[in-house]
């Protein structure tokens, strides 16, 4: 059943498949109803980061290295942590200046210098080569097995096939027709790509079903799950080793770091990557669910990885199978021709998603970067004076397409021989990771220059060219080898695999820290040696403060010179079109209320800056700005006067930073009134309480007053001694007043923190014993028993005589107006208990209901309860004792007492005092 | 025939003044100390009209005044309410609970009797 045609069918049904979704994606673009603007899509399209070399290399090198596949999974996960750091910058910068690729990105902060462009786009051709060249012989390779099918036959060498049966070589033609359908059939204003990343997140899903799948068969159906699969591979000598961690690498523990720093780097800054996670992105929100959907995903596709090693190990002896193609052989092995078939297309998945998205994004730089900043200043060319250029920029994008395709043929037919999948893949990681010094430190330092950037580039691209193509093209034989054992010229120090004597560490490793050390210590070295030019300080500026500035003023302050509206129109039009660039206009003079083109746009830096930054989303940063400059007369700002624009303008932040500052302080103020407003009110309400309550208490013996010198003064006739009696009412009455108006008056005094206090070293036995005499009379009167129990002596305490006599009072008064009637007993009781003198008033009436204990402490404390309760006394006199006993810094309250005699509770009141310290020294002395 | 008149207060002095208060206009006097003292007398006492403080301990007056205006019987009975509050909202407030006169403490004794007298008109 899988004849060669079944297998094409398929594939070519397939592309069909995607070539429909991106189509659907695309019109639904143009309508504005876009399908990709969601955070699933976007971190679907991030896992482009998982090619043939996941799909099928993984399993490769976990054949042979055990769990050494995963740095190059740890690492993304790890870096997408920090996304919301670096990654959001990047995404802010790229959208405030229409970056359109890497090599835009790093061009434009280095001053728009088209020669970084030109320079990151030569790097990331020519390191991404092998990387494509990998996908062409996964794919490839993957055809010619399955071909065989029953058979399982490794595929012939590649010299030894002619070009024109090659089937690497038509993958790569099929592979470049279908890309230039996809990225290139129309030239879009932004550079993107929408059906493109529809397709994109449907080919991550596809590649993820298909490995799955062959997870589970190889799991469980062939062997008896994940501990069956690692129980025999334990068992086995050859396959034990495999599972111990970092075993068999070259410098294992170093080796792990490297790869997986690389791969953090590589997550960044492949163009692919860059192209699905800047270029395409809708909304930097996508980004917080990304950082967990991302790593998500990678784990998903690893998880299988093992058992599928080991499985392959298992079932075919070492030598004749490449490992590299377990994930198909297996079920090839098992005869499963349906899972044969889909592993084959989640391989082209991997391998075409890969392709489209890199060569789609090489191309732009090419186009952008590389042939159009030279075109454009070939005077002879008169591309100035053209009137459309969007075929040209087709043309050259498609060009770009094929070319790029068929070098990484080239490069398959000139070392892919020599290397497993894993290896060609990290050659390119670490090509592409010499673009992380100047990008990172062109977004957090604005010390680096151009000239730091690009020796920093050319420095680290030459080492990688040495420790890592040189090998290469030398293990193909198409250089000798000599050159590898022996070093150049029989210099050891200059062998490319052990520079200067590093040793002990696999390639990688050791052209990564070579290559960074020449990267970094030149781009810094020469950064910190120059100074930047006007144009690089003011891009600077723009990159690293990202944050701190508003969008559109950004560019347009930093221009000066004479334009007109009508040419920078033209300008446009043979770049974007007419109708796009009057789209842009009418933008623009909506912005500013005019109503164009009734009425004439000034040609002013504003205009200039709007038509340039249109045209940079077409032709990159520096092409437009070498166009821009062809249309208007510029006059080049000094060095100084960039400056002032930019101390001018971080004053200006600095204002609003100020700004910001004083309106959270006076939200923090309005709060705080807000809060005292409320507090004001309920005082104000426990005021009107207070006042309301007192003014009963004392209307209650006005009343009798009135009435009783009303019926004195009215009835003559009243006897002798009713009249007495009258009298002696409204006497005592008037005490009442008089006692009540003075309570009302001391309470707010001390409560109010105006009473005077005359604090003295008190004796408290003295005060107990005179307050008691002082009440002896009226405990005569009702008959009330008054007990004493006073020790010998106690420690005096510091305390205002009068104010404690007050106290002692009140709970007398208190303690007889509650005795039980006809048999009253007081006990009055004075101890030290630990550091406190404490003292009790216990009687032998009511008591206290618990739930009442500490609200007879409050003032009125009937006020909430005035319809059931009539107030005994004032109401006054307990508020004030604590308010006199909190004062010394001691507590009182009220609990129940000793029992009565006729089974009355009995309260006692308490209130400790501290004791004097020294008191107990003083008296010893 | 004689009118009675129930006392319902529990400031003793204020109790005093209005017992010879009512004594003199020859009304027969009885006196409640708290809301539920007050509630029996109405039963056992039978008053034509009540001097109801507002602030009675252990029944409140609105228990009182509610329990008096259900009673078919009661019907007839006149309530006098003292307050030492005499804002207009507890006026109105007291008015509402079925009080046919409300007298601010401190009251003058003149315009009590009068209000009595004019509640408890000689001939019926």
């Amino acid at each position: 059943m899988l004849q060669g045609w079944v297998i094409a069918v398929t594939s070519f049904a397939y592309l069909g498949l995607l070539f429909a979704i991106a189509y659907y994606a695309d019109k639904r673009a143009d309508a504005g109803r876009s399908v990709i603007a969601s955070p699933y899509i976007y971190s679907l399209s991030l896992a482009v980061y998982a090619t043939a070399w996941t799909f099928y290399g993984s399993v490769g090198r976990a054949a042979s290295d055990g769990v050494g596949f995963l740095p190059i999974y740890i690492g993304p996960t790890l870096m997408i942590a920090l996304w919301w750091v670096v990654m959001r910058k990047i995404l802010r910068i790229s959208k405030e200046n229409r970056i359109t690729s890497l090599a835009d990105f790093i061009a434009a902060r280095y001053g728009k210098s088209a020669l970084i462009g030109g320079a990151v786009t030569v790097i990331a051709v020519i390191g991404i080569l092998p990387y494509i060249s990998l996908q062409l012989k996964a794919v490839s390779n993957g055809f010619l097995i399955l071909t065989q099918y029953p058979e399982i036959v490794m595929p012939a060498k590649f010299g030894a096939v002619p070009l024109m049966q090659d089937t690497a070589l038509w993958v790569a033609l099929i592979l470049a027709l279908f890309t230039i359908a996809f990225g290139t059939r129309h030239l879009d204003a932004a550079e993107h790509h929408e059906g493109m990343v529809a397709a994109i997140a449907f080919e991550s899903l596809v590649k993820l079903l298909a490995f799955l799948a062959v997870g589970v068969y190889v799991t469980f159906v062939v062997y008896d799950g994940f501990g069956d699969v690692f129980e025999r591979a334990a068992a086995s000598p050859a396959l034990a080793p495999i599972l111990t961690p970092l075993e068999g690498v070259a410098g294992s523990y170093s080796s792990w770091v490297w790869l997986t720093i690389l791969s953090m780097l590589a997550i960044m800054f492949l163009p692919r990557q860059f192209q699905v996670a800047v270029i395409e992105n809708k909304d930097e929100r996508h980004l917080s669910k990304a950082i967990w959907l991302f790593p998500l995903y990678m784990l998903a596709i690893n998880a299988f990885v093992l058992p599928i090693a080991i499985g392959g190990r298992l079932q075919f002896p070492l030598g004749i199978v490449d490992a590299d193609t377990y994930v198909l052989t297996i079920p090839m092995a098992g005869r499963e021709e349906l899972l044969a078939l889909l592993v084959f297309i989640g391989g082209l998945s991997a391998a075409t998603g890969m392709v489209i998205v890199e060569t789609i994004a090489l191309s732009t730089m090419v186009c952008n970067d590389l042939v159009m900043p030279v075109l454009l200043r070939m005077k002879s060319l008169r591309l100035t004076e053209r009137p459309d250029l969007t075929g040209l920029l087709l043309g050259i994008r498609r060009g770009a397409i094929v070319l790029l395709l068929l070098l990484g043929y080239l490069y398959f037919r000139l070392a892919g021989e020599a290397y497993a999948l894993v290896s060609i893949g990290l050659i390119s990681f670490a090509a592409v990771a010499q673009f992380a010094p100047a990008a990172l430190g062109g977004i957090f330092w604005k010390g680096g220059t151009r000239r730091g950037a690009l020796a920093g580039l050319v420095a680290g691209f030459l080492v990688w060219s040495y420790a890592l193509l040189l090998p290469a093209l030398a293990r193909s034989g198409w250089l000798p080898i000599g050159l590898l054992e022996r070093g150049p010229w029989d210099i050891e120090l200059l062998k490319p695999l052990a520079l200067f004597g590093l040793q002990g560490l696999d390639q990688i490793t050791h052209a990564m820290i070579w290559s960074m050390v020449a990267n970094v210590g030149a781009y810094v070295a020469v950064s910190l040696a120059g100074s930047p030019s006007a144009e690089e300080t003011r891009q600077a500026s723009l990159f690293v403060d990202v944050f701190r500035r508003s969008g559109d003023a950004g560019g347009a302050r930093f221009w000066r010179g004479k334009a007109s509206a009508p040419d920078l129109r033209n300008l446009l039009v043979r770049f974007v079109g007419a109708e796009a660039a009057d789209g842009a206009f009418a933008a623009y003079a909506r912005a500013r209320g005019l109503a164009w083109p009734r009425e004439p746009l000034p040609a002013d830096a504003g205009l200039v800056h709007h038509v340039e930054t249109q045209l940079a989303g077409t032709i990159g940063a520096a092409s437009a700005r070498i166009m821009v400059a062809a249309v208007v007369k510029e006059e080049a700002l000094s060095l100084e006067e960039v400056r002032t624009i930019l101390g001018e303008a971080s004053q200006v932040v600095m204002y609003s930073l100020q700004l910001e500052q004083k309106s959270r302080e006076l939200e923090a103020a309005t709060a705080g009134l807000r809060a005292a407003n409320e507090r004001l009110k309920d005082l104000d309400r426990l005021k009107d309480d207070f006042l309301s309550t007192v003014t009963h208490e004392l209307r209650t013996p006005l009343t009798s007053i009135r009435a009783f010198t009303e019926i004195l003064n009215q009835e003559p006739d009243i006897g002798v001694a009713q009249r007495q009696r009258f009298l002696g009412i409204v006497t005592k009455e008037t005490e009442r007043l008089t006692r009540l108006i003075n309570q009302v008056l001391d309470l707010a005094k001390i409560e109010s923190g105006r009473a005077d206090w005359h604090e003295s070293r008190v004796d408290m036995r003295e005060v107990v014993a005179d307050a008691a005499s002082a009440m002896g009379q009226v405990f005569q009167e009702r008959g009330i028993r008054v007990e004493l129990k006073l020790p010998e002596r106690v420690r005096a305490v510091s305390a205002d005589l009068d104010r404690m006599t007050q106290v002692m009072q009140n709970l007398l008064s208190n303690a007889v107006k509650f005795c039980s009637p006809g048999d009253g007993h007081v006990e009055i009781e004075l101890c030290e208990q630990a550091g406190w003198l404490r003292v009790d008033v216990r009687d032998n009436g009511p008591g206290v209901a618990p739930r009442d204990r500490e609200v007879i402490f409050d003032k009125f404390h009937q006020v909430g309860d005035t319809l059931t309760e009539k107030p005994q006394g004032t109401g006054l006199g307990l508020p004030i004792s604590r308010h006199i006993v909190e004062h010394h810094g001691g507590r009182i309250w009220v609990q129940a007492g000793a029992p009565g005699a006729h089974g009355s509770a009995g309260a006692c009141f308490s209130f400790t005092l501290p004791l004097l310290r020294d008191a107990a020294l003083e008296e010893a002395a | 025939m004689g009118r009675r008149i129930l006392i319902a207060e529990d400031e003793p002095n204020i109790v005093t003044s209005l017992e010879f208060l009512m004594r003199k206009c020859e009304y027969e006097v009885c006196v409640a100390r708290d809301g539920e003292e007050a509630l029996e007398q109405i039963e056992a006492f039978r008053p034509h009209l009540v001097l109801l403080d507002v602030m009675l301990p252990r029944k409140s007056v609105f228990e009182v005044c509610r329990r008096v205006r259900e009673d078919p019987r009661c019907e007839a009975i006149r309530i006098v309410m003292l307050s030492a509050r005499g804002r207009d909202k507890e006026i109105a407030k007291g008015l509402a609970l079925g009080a046919d006169a409300y007298v601010t403490k401190p009251f003058s004794t003149r315009d009590l009797v009068a209000k009595v007298r004019e509640l408890l008109p000689e001939s019926v």
